[in-house]
Protein backbone atom coordinates (compact mmCIF):
# COMPACT_ATOMS: atom_id res chain seq x y z
CA UNK A 1 0.00 0.00 0.00
CA UNK A 2 1.26 3.49 -0.83
CA UNK A 3 1.76 6.15 1.74
CA UNK A 4 -1.47 7.83 2.79
CA UNK A 5 -1.54 11.64 2.82
CA UNK A 6 -2.56 11.80 6.41
CA UNK A 7 -2.66 9.18 9.15
CA UNK A 8 -5.23 11.14 11.16
CA UNK A 9 -8.30 12.87 9.78
CA UNK A 10 -9.76 16.24 10.81
CA UNK A 11 -11.73 14.73 13.67
CA UNK A 12 -8.58 13.05 14.97
CA UNK A 13 -9.72 9.60 13.89
CA UNK A 14 -7.32 7.06 12.37
CA UNK A 15 -7.31 5.53 8.89
CA UNK A 16 -9.67 2.74 9.91
CA UNK A 17 -11.89 5.10 11.89
CA UNK A 18 -10.52 4.20 15.30
CA UNK A 19 -10.00 6.64 18.16
CA UNK A 20 -6.46 7.18 19.38
CA UNK A 21 -6.78 4.78 22.32
CA UNK A 22 -8.95 2.18 20.65
CA UNK A 23 -7.97 -1.43 19.93
CA UNK A 24 -8.77 -3.19 16.69
CA UNK A 25 -11.70 -5.59 16.91
CA UNK A 26 -10.36 -8.85 18.30
CA UNK A 27 -11.59 -12.44 18.05
CA UNK A 28 -10.05 -15.55 19.60
CA UNK A 29 -10.73 -19.24 19.55
CA UNK A 30 -9.05 -22.02 21.51
CA UNK A 31 -8.52 -25.67 20.55
CA UNK A 32 -8.82 -25.23 16.77
CA UNK A 33 -6.30 -27.95 15.79
CA UNK A 34 -6.95 -31.54 16.75
CA UNK A 35 -3.43 -32.85 16.10
CA UNK A 36 -1.64 -30.36 18.34
CA UNK A 37 -1.61 -30.69 22.14
CA UNK A 38 -2.85 -27.12 22.38
CA UNK A 39 -3.84 -24.51 19.82
CA UNK A 40 -5.43 -21.12 19.36
CA UNK A 41 -6.49 -18.80 16.57
CA UNK A 42 -6.69 -15.04 16.74
CA UNK A 43 -7.94 -12.24 14.53
CA UNK A 44 -7.03 -8.71 15.47
CA UNK A 45 -8.14 -6.28 12.80
CA UNK A 46 -6.67 -7.73 9.61
CA UNK A 47 -4.11 -9.86 11.49
CA UNK A 48 -4.78 -13.58 11.41
CA UNK A 49 -2.61 -15.76 13.62
CA UNK A 50 -2.57 -19.47 14.35
CA UNK A 51 -0.55 -20.97 17.21
CA UNK A 52 0.11 -24.61 18.07
CA UNK A 53 1.84 -26.12 21.08
CA UNK A 54 3.37 -29.60 21.37
CA UNK A 55 4.69 -31.11 24.56
CA UNK A 56 6.26 -31.31 27.02
CA UNK A 57 7.98 -34.17 25.23
CA UNK A 58 11.41 -35.74 24.98
CA UNK A 59 14.03 -33.49 23.46
CA UNK A 60 15.49 -34.30 20.08
CA UNK A 61 18.41 -33.83 19.50
CA UNK A 62 19.17 -35.07 23.00
CA UNK A 63 22.12 -32.76 23.75
CA UNK A 64 19.75 -29.77 23.89
CA UNK A 65 17.98 -31.17 26.95
CA UNK A 66 18.56 -29.47 30.30
CA UNK A 67 18.81 -31.53 33.47
CA UNK A 68 16.96 -29.03 35.65
CA UNK A 69 14.18 -27.69 33.46
CA UNK A 70 12.29 -27.95 30.21
CA UNK A 71 13.34 -25.99 27.17
CA UNK A 72 10.88 -23.78 25.34
CA UNK A 73 11.31 -23.65 21.59
CA UNK A 74 9.51 -21.11 19.54
CA UNK A 75 9.02 -20.55 15.84
CA UNK A 76 7.45 -17.40 14.52
CA UNK A 77 6.71 -17.77 10.84
CA UNK A 78 4.92 -15.68 8.25
CA UNK A 79 3.07 -17.51 5.53
CA UNK A 80 4.15 -16.55 1.98
CA UNK A 81 0.67 -15.12 1.39
CA UNK A 82 0.51 -13.15 4.64
CA UNK A 83 1.79 -9.92 3.08
CA UNK A 84 1.12 -8.04 -0.16
CA UNK A 85 4.33 -9.05 -1.91
CA UNK A 86 4.97 -12.80 -1.65
CA UNK A 87 7.33 -13.51 1.20
CA UNK A 88 9.86 -16.30 0.85
CA UNK A 89 8.82 -19.12 3.19
CA UNK A 90 12.40 -19.54 4.45
CA UNK A 91 12.89 -18.00 7.88
CA UNK A 92 14.23 -14.47 7.46
CA UNK A 93 16.55 -12.62 9.80
CA UNK A 94 13.55 -10.77 11.20
CA UNK A 95 11.58 -13.97 11.87
CA UNK A 96 14.50 -15.62 13.64
CA UNK A 97 14.87 -12.61 15.88
CA UNK A 98 11.15 -12.43 16.60
CA UNK A 99 11.13 -16.13 17.47
CA UNK A 100 13.74 -15.46 20.12
CA UNK A 101 12.00 -12.36 21.42
CA UNK A 102 8.66 -14.17 21.66
CA UNK A 103 10.27 -17.13 23.39
CA UNK A 104 11.75 -14.81 25.97
CA UNK A 105 8.38 -13.14 26.44
CA UNK A 106 6.69 -16.50 27.12
CA UNK A 107 9.42 -18.18 29.19
CA UNK A 108 8.78 -16.31 32.47
CA UNK A 109 5.15 -17.42 32.42
CA UNK A 110 5.78 -21.15 32.09
CA UNK A 111 6.85 -23.37 35.00
CA UNK A 112 9.69 -24.91 33.03
CA UNK A 113 11.35 -26.28 36.18
CA UNK A 114 8.47 -28.76 36.65
CA UNK A 115 9.49 -30.92 33.70
CA UNK A 116 13.25 -31.37 33.40
CA UNK A 117 14.73 -32.99 30.28
CA UNK A 118 11.73 -32.12 28.12
CA UNK A 119 10.89 -29.64 25.38
CA UNK A 120 7.81 -27.55 24.75
CA UNK A 121 7.44 -26.45 21.14
CA UNK A 122 5.45 -23.39 20.16
CA UNK A 123 4.64 -22.68 16.53
CA UNK A 124 3.22 -19.31 15.56
CA UNK A 125 2.00 -18.98 12.02
CA UNK A 126 1.05 -15.56 10.69
CA UNK A 127 -1.62 -16.16 8.05
CA UNK A 128 -2.28 -12.51 7.36
CA UNK A 129 -0.22 -9.60 8.63
CA UNK A 130 -1.24 -6.03 9.27
CA UNK A 131 1.18 -4.69 11.85
CA UNK A 132 1.71 -5.78 15.43
CA UNK A 133 2.05 -9.46 14.56
CA UNK A 134 4.65 -10.12 17.25
CA UNK A 135 2.12 -8.96 19.83
CA UNK A 136 -0.70 -10.95 18.27
CA UNK A 137 1.65 -13.95 18.14
CA UNK A 138 2.43 -13.75 21.85
CA UNK A 139 -1.23 -13.40 22.79
CA UNK A 140 -2.15 -16.42 20.66
CA UNK A 141 0.78 -18.56 21.84
CA UNK A 142 -0.15 -17.97 25.49
CA UNK A 143 -3.66 -19.23 24.77
CA UNK A 144 -2.30 -22.31 23.00
CA UNK A 145 0.03 -23.05 25.93
CA UNK A 146 -2.86 -22.84 28.39
CA UNK A 147 -4.91 -25.08 26.10
CA UNK A 148 -2.10 -27.65 26.06
CA UNK A 149 -2.35 -27.83 29.86
CA UNK A 150 1.11 -26.38 30.41
CA UNK A 151 1.20 -24.89 33.93
CA UNK A 152 1.63 -21.12 33.79
CA UNK A 153 2.03 -18.29 36.26
CA UNK A 154 -0.33 -16.18 34.19
CA UNK A 155 -1.42 -15.70 30.60
CA UNK A 156 0.88 -13.47 28.59
CA UNK A 157 -0.71 -10.65 26.61
CA UNK A 158 0.95 -8.26 24.24
CA UNK A 159 -0.09 -4.97 22.73
CA UNK A 160 1.71 -2.05 21.10
CA UNK A 161 1.43 1.69 21.48
CA UNK A 162 3.14 4.29 19.32
CA UNK A 163 3.18 7.78 17.90
CA UNK A 164 1.70 9.00 14.66
CA UNK A 165 1.64 12.66 13.59
CA UNK A 166 2.70 13.69 17.07
CA UNK A 167 -0.08 11.84 18.87
CA UNK A 168 0.20 8.71 20.99
CA UNK A 169 -1.95 5.85 19.70
CA UNK A 170 -2.78 2.32 20.77
CA UNK A 171 -2.43 -0.89 18.72
CA UNK A 172 -0.77 0.31 15.52
CA UNK A 173 -1.61 -1.24 12.20
CA UNK A 174 0.82 -1.69 9.34
CA UNK A 175 0.55 1.77 7.74
CA UNK A 176 0.76 3.54 11.08
CA UNK A 177 3.79 1.47 11.98
CA UNK A 178 5.51 2.20 8.66
CA UNK A 179 4.80 5.91 8.38
CA UNK A 180 4.38 6.81 12.03
CA UNK A 181 7.10 8.08 14.31
CA UNK A 182 7.40 5.32 16.89
CA UNK A 183 6.22 1.86 17.93
CA UNK A 184 6.41 0.40 21.45
CA UNK A 185 5.38 -3.26 21.66
CA UNK A 186 4.87 -4.55 25.20
CA UNK A 187 4.02 -7.97 26.61
CA UNK A 188 2.94 -8.54 30.17
CA UNK A 189 1.27 -10.85 32.66
CA UNK A 190 -1.52 -8.61 33.93
CA UNK A 191 -2.56 -10.90 36.78
CA UNK A 192 0.79 -10.58 38.51
CA UNK A 193 1.73 -7.24 36.96
CA UNK A 194 4.97 -8.25 35.28
CA UNK A 195 6.32 -7.04 31.94
CA UNK A 196 8.01 -9.71 29.82
CA UNK A 197 8.74 -7.82 26.61
CA UNK A 198 9.36 -4.16 25.94
CA UNK A 199 10.80 -2.83 22.72
CA UNK A 200 10.88 0.52 20.99
CA UNK A 201 11.36 1.54 17.41
CA UNK A 202 11.47 5.21 16.45
CA UNK A 203 11.95 8.20 18.68
CA UNK A 204 9.96 9.38 21.69
CA UNK A 205 10.66 11.77 24.52
CA UNK A 206 10.96 10.20 27.94
CA UNK A 207 7.53 11.48 28.89
CA UNK A 208 5.96 10.17 25.68
CA UNK A 209 7.62 6.82 26.23
CA UNK A 210 6.22 6.52 29.73
CA UNK A 211 2.76 7.40 28.48
CA UNK A 212 3.06 4.94 25.61
CA UNK A 213 3.97 2.16 28.06
CA UNK A 214 0.98 3.05 30.21
CA UNK A 215 -1.25 3.04 27.15
CA UNK A 216 0.04 -0.34 25.95
CA UNK A 217 -0.56 -1.79 29.42
CA UNK A 218 -4.16 -0.61 29.33
CA UNK A 219 -4.53 -2.27 25.92
CA UNK A 220 -3.02 -5.49 27.31
CA UNK A 221 -5.54 -5.56 30.13
CA UNK A 222 -8.42 -5.28 27.67
CA UNK A 223 -7.05 -8.12 25.55
CA UNK A 224 -6.40 -10.18 28.72
CA UNK A 225 -10.12 -10.21 29.49
CA UNK A 226 -10.86 -11.44 25.96
CA UNK A 227 -8.21 -14.14 26.36
CA UNK A 228 -9.82 -15.46 29.54
CA UNK A 229 -13.23 -15.40 27.91
CA UNK A 230 -11.89 -17.40 24.95
CA UNK A 231 -10.37 -20.04 27.24
CA UNK A 232 -13.59 -20.47 29.18
CA UNK A 233 -15.92 -20.34 26.18
CA UNK A 234 -15.71 -24.01 25.25
CA UNK A 235 -16.53 -25.29 28.73
CA UNK A 236 -19.27 -22.78 29.34
CA UNK A 237 -20.90 -23.71 26.02
CA UNK A 238 -21.09 -27.39 27.06
CA UNK A 239 -22.50 -26.45 30.44
CA UNK A 240 -25.19 -24.28 28.88
CA UNK A 241 -26.12 -26.90 26.31
CA UNK A 242 -26.82 -29.34 29.15
CA UNK A 243 -28.82 -26.94 31.23
CA UNK A 244 -31.23 -26.27 28.37
CA UNK B 1 -12.41 -19.48 58.28
CA UNK B 2 -14.79 -17.36 56.23
CA UNK B 3 -12.93 -14.23 57.27
CA UNK B 4 -10.11 -14.79 54.77
CA UNK B 5 -10.96 -13.74 51.25
CA UNK B 6 -11.45 -16.23 48.44
CA UNK B 7 -12.25 -14.91 45.00
CA UNK B 8 -14.29 -17.64 43.37
CA UNK B 9 -17.15 -19.97 44.18
CA UNK B 10 -16.24 -23.62 44.66
CA UNK B 11 -16.35 -25.52 41.32
CA UNK B 12 -16.08 -22.29 39.35
CA UNK B 13 -14.08 -22.27 36.10
CA UNK B 14 -10.67 -20.58 36.46
CA UNK B 15 -7.82 -19.84 34.04
CA UNK B 16 -4.05 -19.56 34.63
CA UNK B 17 -3.14 -16.48 36.65
CA UNK B 18 -6.49 -16.11 38.37
CA UNK B 19 -6.11 -15.04 42.00
CA UNK B 20 -7.89 -17.77 43.94
CA UNK B 21 -7.32 -16.86 47.57
CA UNK B 22 -5.38 -14.53 49.77
CA UNK B 23 -4.17 -15.11 53.31
CA UNK B 24 -3.60 -18.25 55.33
CA UNK B 25 -4.26 -20.85 52.65
CA UNK B 26 -2.31 -23.84 51.36
CA UNK B 27 -1.63 -24.18 47.64
CA UNK B 28 -2.85 -27.58 46.35
CA UNK B 29 -2.70 -29.16 42.91
CA UNK B 30 -2.37 -26.87 39.91
CA UNK B 31 -1.97 -23.75 42.02
CA UNK B 32 1.04 -21.78 43.18
CA UNK B 33 1.68 -19.42 46.02
CA UNK B 34 3.39 -16.06 46.07
CA UNK B 35 3.34 -13.78 49.12
CA UNK B 36 0.26 -15.37 50.70
CA UNK B 37 -1.59 -15.16 47.42
CA UNK B 38 -2.67 -18.32 45.63
CA UNK B 39 -3.00 -18.35 41.85
CA UNK B 40 -4.23 -20.94 39.34
CA UNK B 41 -1.72 -22.65 37.04
CA UNK B 42 -4.13 -24.36 34.67
CA UNK B 43 -7.65 -24.13 33.27
CA UNK B 44 -9.91 -26.02 35.62
CA UNK B 45 -12.43 -26.02 38.40
CA UNK B 46 -11.37 -24.47 41.69
CA UNK B 47 -12.03 -26.30 44.96
CA UNK B 48 -11.77 -24.82 48.43
CA UNK B 49 -11.29 -27.55 50.98
CA UNK B 50 -10.93 -25.91 54.37
CA UNK B 51 -7.61 -24.07 54.03
CA UNK B 52 -6.47 -25.96 50.97
CA UNK B 53 -7.06 -24.51 47.54
CA UNK B 54 -6.76 -26.73 44.50
CA UNK B 55 -7.72 -26.74 40.84
CA UNK B 56 -9.07 -29.82 39.09
CA UNK B 57 -7.47 -29.35 35.70
CA UNK B 58 -9.53 -29.63 32.53
CA UNK B 59 -6.46 -29.65 30.30
CA UNK B 60 -3.27 -31.44 31.39
CA UNK B 61 -0.92 -34.23 30.42
CA UNK B 62 0.17 -37.32 32.34
CA UNK B 63 3.11 -37.21 34.73
CA UNK B 64 4.04 -40.64 36.13
CA UNK B 65 3.58 -41.42 39.81
CA UNK B 66 4.88 -44.52 41.57
CA UNK B 67 2.11 -47.11 41.90
CA UNK B 68 0.02 -45.87 38.95
CA UNK B 69 -1.40 -48.47 36.60
CA UNK B 70 -0.81 -47.28 33.05
CA UNK B 71 -1.32 -48.55 29.52
CA UNK B 72 1.69 -48.29 27.26
CA UNK B 73 2.92 -49.18 23.81
CA UNK B 74 6.31 -50.75 23.10
CA UNK B 75 8.36 -48.36 20.96
CA UNK B 76 11.78 -49.97 21.06
CA UNK B 77 13.29 -53.34 21.91
CA UNK B 78 16.76 -53.16 23.40
CA UNK B 79 19.30 -55.71 24.67
CA UNK B 80 17.97 -56.00 28.18
CA UNK B 81 14.55 -54.43 28.06
CA UNK B 82 11.96 -52.37 26.23
CA UNK B 83 11.15 -48.73 25.84
CA UNK B 84 7.46 -48.01 26.35
CA UNK B 85 5.43 -44.96 25.35
CA UNK B 86 3.14 -44.26 28.31
CA UNK B 87 1.61 -41.03 26.94
CA UNK B 88 3.88 -38.94 29.19
CA UNK B 89 6.74 -36.51 28.48
CA UNK B 90 9.12 -39.33 29.40
CA UNK B 91 9.34 -42.82 27.86
CA UNK B 92 9.20 -45.65 30.38
CA UNK B 93 11.66 -48.50 30.73
CA UNK B 94 10.52 -52.10 31.09
CA UNK B 95 13.37 -54.36 32.18
CA UNK B 96 13.70 -57.86 30.78
CA UNK B 97 14.69 -59.16 34.22
CA UNK B 98 11.24 -58.13 35.42
CA UNK B 99 9.38 -59.91 32.65
CA UNK B 100 11.41 -63.14 32.66
CA UNK B 101 10.98 -64.58 36.07
CA UNK B 102 13.69 -67.22 35.88
CA UNK B 103 16.47 -64.81 35.32
CA UNK B 104 17.38 -63.19 32.07
CA UNK B 105 20.19 -64.40 29.81
CA UNK B 106 20.76 -62.15 26.78
CA UNK B 107 22.12 -65.02 24.67
CA UNK B 108 19.20 -67.30 25.27
CA UNK B 109 16.05 -65.17 25.55
CA UNK B 110 14.67 -63.45 22.50
CA UNK B 111 12.98 -60.28 23.69
CA UNK B 112 11.22 -59.73 20.37
CA UNK B 113 9.27 -62.95 20.78
CA UNK B 114 7.94 -61.79 24.15
CA UNK B 115 6.97 -58.23 23.35
CA UNK B 116 7.33 -56.63 19.93
CA UNK B 117 7.13 -53.02 18.82
CA UNK B 118 3.51 -51.90 18.80
CA UNK B 119 2.38 -54.31 21.51
CA UNK B 120 0.24 -52.83 24.25
CA UNK B 121 0.82 -53.59 27.91
CA UNK B 122 -0.89 -52.85 31.19
CA UNK B 123 1.90 -51.92 33.59
CA UNK B 124 2.61 -50.39 36.94
CA UNK B 125 5.07 -47.57 37.60
CA UNK B 126 7.69 -48.80 40.08
CA UNK B 127 10.22 -45.98 40.03
CA UNK B 128 10.25 -42.39 38.87
CA UNK B 129 11.88 -39.14 39.90
CA UNK B 130 12.95 -35.88 38.28
CA UNK B 131 16.37 -37.24 37.39
CA UNK B 132 15.54 -40.39 35.49
CA UNK B 133 12.89 -41.94 33.29
CA UNK B 134 10.10 -44.00 34.85
CA UNK B 135 10.52 -47.75 35.27
CA UNK B 136 7.48 -50.00 34.89
CA UNK B 137 6.74 -53.64 35.58
CA UNK B 138 4.21 -56.14 34.21
CA UNK B 139 4.86 -59.06 36.56
CA UNK B 140 1.79 -58.88 38.71
CA UNK B 141 -1.72 -60.27 38.39
CA UNK B 142 -3.85 -57.99 36.25
CA UNK B 143 -0.85 -56.59 34.40
CA UNK B 144 0.73 -57.79 31.18
CA UNK B 145 0.26 -57.81 27.44
CA UNK B 146 -3.09 -56.80 26.03
CA UNK B 147 -4.42 -59.18 23.44
CA UNK B 148 -7.81 -57.72 22.53
CA UNK B 149 -10.09 -54.72 22.81
CA UNK B 150 -10.22 -51.17 21.59
CA UNK B 151 -7.90 -48.42 22.75
CA UNK B 152 -9.02 -44.85 23.32
CA UNK B 153 -7.24 -41.81 24.67
CA UNK B 154 -8.76 -39.26 27.05
CA UNK B 155 -7.34 -36.30 28.96
CA UNK B 156 -5.47 -37.97 31.87
CA UNK B 157 -6.90 -35.62 34.49
CA UNK B 158 -10.37 -36.91 33.65
CA UNK B 159 -9.65 -40.49 34.72
CA UNK B 160 -10.85 -39.80 38.32
CA UNK B 161 -14.12 -38.43 36.92
CA UNK B 162 -14.52 -41.52 34.73
CA UNK B 163 -14.03 -43.69 37.82
CA UNK B 164 -16.53 -41.58 39.76
CA UNK B 165 -17.16 -41.50 43.47
CA UNK B 166 -16.20 -44.95 44.82
CA UNK B 167 -16.19 -46.21 41.24
CA UNK B 168 -19.85 -45.36 40.65
CA UNK B 169 -19.40 -44.07 37.11
CA UNK B 170 -17.15 -46.79 35.72
CA UNK B 171 -19.06 -49.65 37.35
CA UNK B 172 -22.30 -48.27 35.90
CA UNK B 173 -20.80 -48.08 32.40
CA UNK B 174 -19.35 -51.59 32.71
CA UNK B 175 -22.70 -52.97 33.90
CA UNK B 176 -24.82 -51.24 31.29
CA UNK B 177 -22.57 -52.01 28.31
CA UNK B 178 -21.32 -55.49 29.35
CA UNK B 179 -17.76 -54.48 28.56
CA UNK B 180 -14.49 -55.04 30.33
CA UNK B 181 -12.86 -51.66 30.75
CA UNK B 182 -9.30 -51.14 31.91
CA UNK B 183 -8.33 -47.59 32.83
CA UNK B 184 -4.74 -46.42 32.68
CA UNK B 185 -3.94 -43.44 34.91
CA UNK B 186 -2.16 -42.02 31.86
CA UNK B 187 -5.42 -41.45 30.00
CA UNK B 188 -5.45 -44.60 27.86
CA UNK B 189 -8.41 -46.94 28.16
CA UNK B 190 -8.89 -50.49 26.86
CA UNK B 191 -12.45 -51.59 26.17
CA UNK B 192 -13.33 -55.14 25.28
CA UNK B 193 -16.86 -56.44 24.96
CA UNK B 194 -18.74 -59.35 23.43
CA UNK B 195 -19.77 -57.38 20.35
CA UNK B 196 -18.46 -54.37 18.52
CA UNK B 197 -21.69 -52.52 19.27
CA UNK B 198 -21.16 -52.93 23.01
CA UNK B 199 -17.67 -51.52 22.71
CA UNK B 200 -18.91 -48.63 20.59
CA UNK B 201 -21.52 -47.82 23.21
CA UNK B 202 -18.94 -47.83 26.00
CA UNK B 203 -16.66 -45.55 23.99
CA UNK B 204 -19.55 -43.16 23.40
CA UNK B 205 -20.28 -43.05 27.11
CA UNK B 206 -16.61 -42.49 28.01
CA UNK B 207 -16.29 -39.68 25.47
CA UNK B 208 -19.36 -38.02 26.89
CA UNK B 209 -17.91 -38.20 30.41
CA UNK B 210 -14.70 -36.62 29.12
CA UNK B 211 -16.50 -33.77 27.37
CA UNK B 212 -18.87 -33.00 30.21
CA UNK B 213 -16.62 -33.79 33.17
CA UNK B 214 -17.08 -30.30 34.60
CA UNK B 215 -20.88 -30.51 34.89
CA UNK B 216 -23.08 -31.97 37.63
CA UNK B 217 -25.54 -34.88 37.54
CA UNK B 218 -23.36 -36.63 35.01
CA UNK B 219 -23.75 -40.28 36.10
CA UNK B 220 -27.52 -40.11 35.68
CA UNK B 221 -27.24 -38.46 32.28
CA UNK B 222 -24.78 -41.11 31.06
CA UNK B 223 -27.00 -43.94 32.32
CA UNK B 224 -29.96 -42.40 30.52
CA UNK B 225 -27.98 -42.01 27.31
CA UNK B 226 -26.87 -45.65 27.35
CA UNK B 227 -30.42 -46.85 27.99
CA UNK B 228 -31.79 -44.75 25.14
CA UNK B 229 -29.11 -46.01 22.76
CA UNK B 230 -29.86 -49.60 23.68
CA UNK B 231 -33.59 -49.11 23.15
CA UNK B 232 -32.94 -47.51 19.78
CA UNK B 233 -30.93 -50.55 18.78
CA UNK B 234 -33.56 -53.00 19.88
CA UNK B 235 -36.13 -51.19 17.76
CA UNK B 236 -33.81 -51.28 14.77
CA UNK B 237 -33.40 -55.02 15.16
CA UNK B 238 -37.16 -55.57 15.32
CA UNK B 239 -37.99 -53.54 12.20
Amino acid sequence: MSKPEKLLDKKGLRLDGRKLDELRPIKMEVGVLSNADGSAYLEQGKNKVLAAVYGPKEVHPKHLALADRAILRCRYHMAPFSVEERKSPAPSRREIELSKVIREALEPAVFLEYYPRTAIDVFIEILQADGGTRCAGITTAALALADAGVPMRDLVVACAAGKIEGKLVLDLMDLEDKYGEADVPLAMMPGINAVTLLQMDGSLTLEEFQNAVKMAMEGCKQIYEEQKKALRARYIAIKEAINE
Amino acid sequence: MKSLPTFFESKELVTPGDLLAEGDYIAGENTYQEDKKIFAERIGLVEYDNRKVRVVALRAFYIPRIGDVVIGMITEVGFNGWEVDINAPYTAILRASDVLERGFRPQKNDLLSILDIGDLVIAKVTAYDRGSNPVIKISEPGLGKISRGQLIKVTPTKIPRIIGRKGSMISMIKRETNCRITLGQNGLIIISGKTREDEQLAIMALRKVEDESHTSGLTDRIAEMIRKEKEGRRKNVQT
